[in-house]
């Protein structure tokens, strides 16, 4: 059941990620382009899923939109990720004020609200893909730092840590070589339930208006249909079933990984 | 663990919860004096002069420009200026939106109200069934109404709230035609007072519903987390041993438990909630902060912006305060411990 | 002897695994007379709390439940009940305490209210604010007013467990069972909770159903004694009796296992073996593995049940009886 539950999510962010990679192939239109064919209900003349104001194939756009939700989802994540696993490593190794510090730095971050302050910073610095990632990695990587400090403060009693210690290692290979794949199990967790998050935060921006102009966004694509809502319903329904596709999968991922590496869980089952 | 086996310990709740109160208020202090300095150093870092982050892209008078850099004092050194800003917050003085020829403050203070009716409408509906549905699956454990309630909170914590604003838009706006869709009443509308209340309702089920999912999916999963956690606790099989009755046992002890983490949870994600209210406000032309975040963003209207990050960090932190608040008040072991 | 009130028949107990159903407690009978303290001792893993909680048919884990069997309460059996009138039974008639009192108190809720719980969930028809009162002074807790104000978390464990046991008579009931109730305190408040529950017993007259792996709370408590093994009753009689000649070599091991200040022996005993699997239960008797005196017929037989009449569970009793069987083996 819960197999049958996982599988489906990885086949799914398996398929989207073909579609980002592949997509000038894929694609049937040339979703820039438009044409004389504006808001077709979907169906009509080969437009599988209609088309926008400007004529633009809804599904083509959608394909080529999937690029910018994956980049934007999976290398935020991944960089608050590594922010996250470096600043908590630091904190959890040197203790004293350096924890102190961190760890106030990563509270502030945490209390403030993520998506008014990344609208907030992105007006002011300008939209753009990189930025986009570079803002949400910034908001994003204090719940990791903060499980791999935790994680480092209870290891660093174990004994196997005790043994490496005696065996002559320093404290940088102890966290590289001994603590660090201990604490991965709960990291890997909460990022892939990161990507789900910063899905979401994209879309949300994109739908603010504050995306990349120069590229197709599924939030951007919610943007246009909404004076759109009574003419071309298809313009709002395809991009927001997407948007939640594919956040639906990274959660399920995240939820199956938990459960696969909470050894209190499975015991239950 | 507990060193209080004398009587000095046990002085007066109403003391030992003014002093918790105060030293909770005391460490909120320097988070807010954080989120002004984060704000300043964001103007300072933006390209471009600091002044347009002040006054806005927007034509001003190079009178008010020259006023505005003078008030603060941005010729002078950087510490200074952050005096200089600070007294300005202090003063209540959030900037002026030339954009809308009003104070920011004001502007913020004009739009308040709608949001706040919206959020707290959302989020007494989420309250209620959030916590109902976590209810229903913790108590049927492992069984169908479990399974649905689980798969219903992974999908709707997985949807764009606002595009689920949308969708309901095109089904009961449009399609449908059974509700209002923009705005908070008739513009032709004349009420005041409870009338006007009453003529907003119709107004306000789709945004609120649409706000209301994630948070529901929210709630409904630390209910039933933490009602299995205490389920399985040793003091409900001891109020059980004592024949207590199935509702007394749930009540009393199992939910009252088990409000502790939904508090918390609740709590601390107004962030969230104030997020999301500004998406749907958007999408549902309500006349509120969101809406007026968003309005700034297309007119470039910075001291707008940077007012609203001010003050929905201050919502923020003051939330996160009220709700350890509520904490202490519902847990002894920690009213009563240092 | 005198009137039972807790009759025990046959009882069967089991867990569900992933294999399936596993019995825990198997085909168990005994019984506590009024105003009786009847003791249950035995290894941790015998069964004996599972015992217990059948009895109160509320189980720590999740999938438990009573097989078969009879629990005769007051001329009524337990397991026939409906789940109401069960629950007016618990509490009321039949309470019980706890190994962790720390865990088996609701941290969000004032000592005097949890105590006070059995007496508005039974509607005592008295002041229960004052009942609550006099059952703390009962309890020996200073200062009641006080104390019935407190947190669990402001009082000490033996505070704790006195709370409990407050709370477990406030309906005055027949029977009191007793889970382990000192092994999680401190030795000195040990011997205060055991001499409160006798005082207990005196003044109220309720039967206590002790449950402990512990002989030596056994001698000082106990009328009465059943010894379990690996979900089986092996031995049943008086302590007097039990202590003075213990027939069961089990039983044996189990008090030549205990350290006495008067023996002179210094060296520490220990039964060879382990409490064997439940999933791999021998076919005959199941302590035979460890038994010194084991022969063909106890490897293929299991010996009869241990109840009132066969008050134990061995083929050779004479045998273990004749000679001090565990001696020979020390060294094995």
């Amino acid at each position: 059941m819960s197999n049958l539950r996982t599988w489906l999510a990885f086949a799914l962010i398996l398929g989207f990620v073909l579609l980002a990679v592949f997509a000038q192939f894929i694609a049937p239109f040339d979703p820039f382009r438009g044409g004389a064919d504006a808001l077709l209900a979907p169906g009509a003349k080969n437009y599988l899923l209609g088309t926008d104001h400007l004529g633009r194939d809804i599904l083509s756009e959608l394909i080529f939109g999937a690029r910018v939700s994956l980049a934007v989802g999976i290398s935020a994540a991944l960089s608050a990720s590594i922010l996250g696993i470096v600043v908590g490593s630091l904190a959890g190794f040197f203790g004293g004020w350096v924890d102190g510090a961190l760890m106030r730095v990563s509270e502030f971050f945490q209390t403030l609200p993520r998506f008014v302050l990344a609208l907030v910073i992105v007006a002011f610095f300008g939209g753009g893909v990189l930025k986009v990632i570079i803002v949400l990695a910034i908001l994003s990587w204090p719940q990791i730092a903060r499980l791999v400090r935790a994680q480092i403060l209870s290891l660093r009693e174990s004994t196997f840590v005790e043994a490496a210690r005696l065996s002559g290692m320093n404290g940088i290979q102890i966290i590289a070589r001994e603590i660090l794949p201990n604490a991965l199990a709960p990291v890997i967790v909460t990022g892939s339930l990161d990507i789900a998050s910063a899905i979401l935060l994209e879309a949300s921006l994109s739908f603010f208006g504050l995306g990349d102009a120069n590229l197709i966004s599924w939030g951007g694509m919610l943007n246009v249909a909404q004076p759109y809502l009574r003419q071309a319903w298809w313009m709002a329904v395809f991009p927001g079933i997407a948007i939640s596709l594919v956040v639906l999968a990274f959660n399920i991922l995240g939820d199956a990984l938990n459960d696969a590496l909470n050894p209190r869980l499975q015991e239950t089952a | 663990m507990c060193a209080c086996r004398g009587d000095a310990c046990v002085v007066p709740t109403s003391i030992t919860m003014t002093l918790y109160i105060l030293k909770r208020v005391a460490q909120a202090i320097p988070l807010l004096l954080g989120v002004v300095v984060f704000n300043f150093v964001l103007i300072q870092l933006a390209p471009g002069d600091p002044v347009t982050l002040l006054v806005g892209d927007y034509p001003a008078p190079e009178e008010y420009v020259r006023q505005v850099r003078a008030e603060y004092g941005l010729d002078r050194p950087l510490a200074e200026q952050l005096v200089l800003y600070l007294g300005q917050l202090a003063r209540g003085n959030l900037g002026y939106s030339y954009a809308n020829r009003m104070a920011v403050a004001e502007l913020i203070g004009k739009r308040i109200g709608p949001t706040l009716q919206l959020m707290i409408t959302a989020l007494v509906i989420a309250i209620i069934v959030g916590v109902s549905l976590g209810v229903i699956a913790a108590r049927g454990r492992g069984k169908i109404s479990d399974w649905i309630a689980q798969a219903g909170a992974l999908v709707g914590y997985s949807v764009p709230d606002f595009w689920l604003g949308q969708i309901l838009i095109i089904l009961f706006a449009v399609t449908l035609a059974w509700l209002p869709s923009q705005g908070m009443r008739s513009a032709r509308s004349v009420a005041t007072g409870f009338d006007a209340f009453l003529e907003t309702l119709p107004y306000l089920v789709l945004p609120a519903t649409a706000l209301s999912v994630r948070f529901i999916a929210l709630f409904s999963r630390i209910t039933r987390s933490a009602m299995l956690d205490i389920l399985h606790a040793d003091f409900v099989l001891g109020a059980r041993a004592k024949g207590l009755s199935e509702a007394r046992v749930l009540i009393a002890h199992v939910l009252r438990n088990a409000s502790l983490p939904i508090v918390t949870v609740i709590g601390y994600n107004v962030g969230l909630l104030i997020a999301g209210s500004a998406l749907i406000e958007t999408v549902f032309a309500w006349p509120g902060v969101g809406r007026l975040m968003f309005d700034s963003i297309t007119k470039r209207d910075y001291p707008v912006m940077t007012g609203i990050l001010l003050m929905v960090s201050g919502a923020v932190v003051l939330a996160n305060l009220l709700t350890d608040l509520a904490y202490a008040a519902l847990d002894p072991r920690v009213r009563y411990t240092r | 002897m005198n009137e039972i009130i807790l009759d025990a028949r046959n009882l069967v107990t089991e867990i569900h695994q992933r294999r399936g159903w596993l019995r825990v407690v198997d085909d168990v009978s005994f019984n506590v007379g009024r105003g009786e303290i009847v003791g249950l001792v035995g290894e941790s893993g015998c069964g004996k709390s599972m015992t217990a909680f059948s009895l109160m048919q509320l189980f720590p884990t999740p999938a438990a439940r009573v097989a078969s069997g009879q629990i005769i309460f007051e001329n009524r059996d337990l397991l026939k009940l409906a789940p109401n009138e069960l629950r007016r039974v618990r509490g009321a008639q039949i309470a019980m305490i706890f190994q962790d009192p720390a865990t088996f108190l609701d941290p969000l809720m004032t000592l005097g209210d949890q105590i006070a719980e059995p007496l508005r969930a039974h509607n005592f028809a008295g002041d229960v604010r004052a009942r609550t009162r006099d059952l703390v002074e009962q309890m020996g807790l200073p200062d009641p007013d006080l104390i019935a104000r407190r947190y669990p978390h402001q009082v000490s464990g033996g505070q704790k467990q006195r709370a409990l046991i407050a709370s477990a008579m406030s309906c005055a009931p027949k029977l009191l069972i007793a889970d382990e109730p000192t092994t999680a305190l401190d030795v000195t408040v040990q011997a205060q909770i055991l001499d409160l529950m006798r005082d207990l017993r005196a003044q109220t007259g309720a039967a206590i159903l002790l449950i402990t792996h512990d002989l030596g709370v056994i001698a000082e408590m106990c009328d009465r004694v059943y010894v379990m093994y690996a979900g089986k009753i092996v031995e049943a009689n008086t302590t007097r009796e039990l202590f003075r000649a213990p027939r069961h070599p089990y039983t044996q091991g189990l008090l030549r296992s205990t350290v006495s200040l008067e023996s002179a022996t210094t060296e520490l005993f220990a039964i060879p073996g382990t409490v064997p699997n439940l999933n791999e239960l021998p076919r005959g008797c199941r302590f035979a593995p460890r038994c010194p005196i084991a022969n063909a017929q106890c490897a293929h037989e299991p010996p009869f049940v241990a109840d009132e009449t066969r008050a134990v569970a061995c083929w050779n009793v004479e045998r273990a009886m004749a000679s001090e069987i565990w001696k020979l083996d020390v060294g094995r």
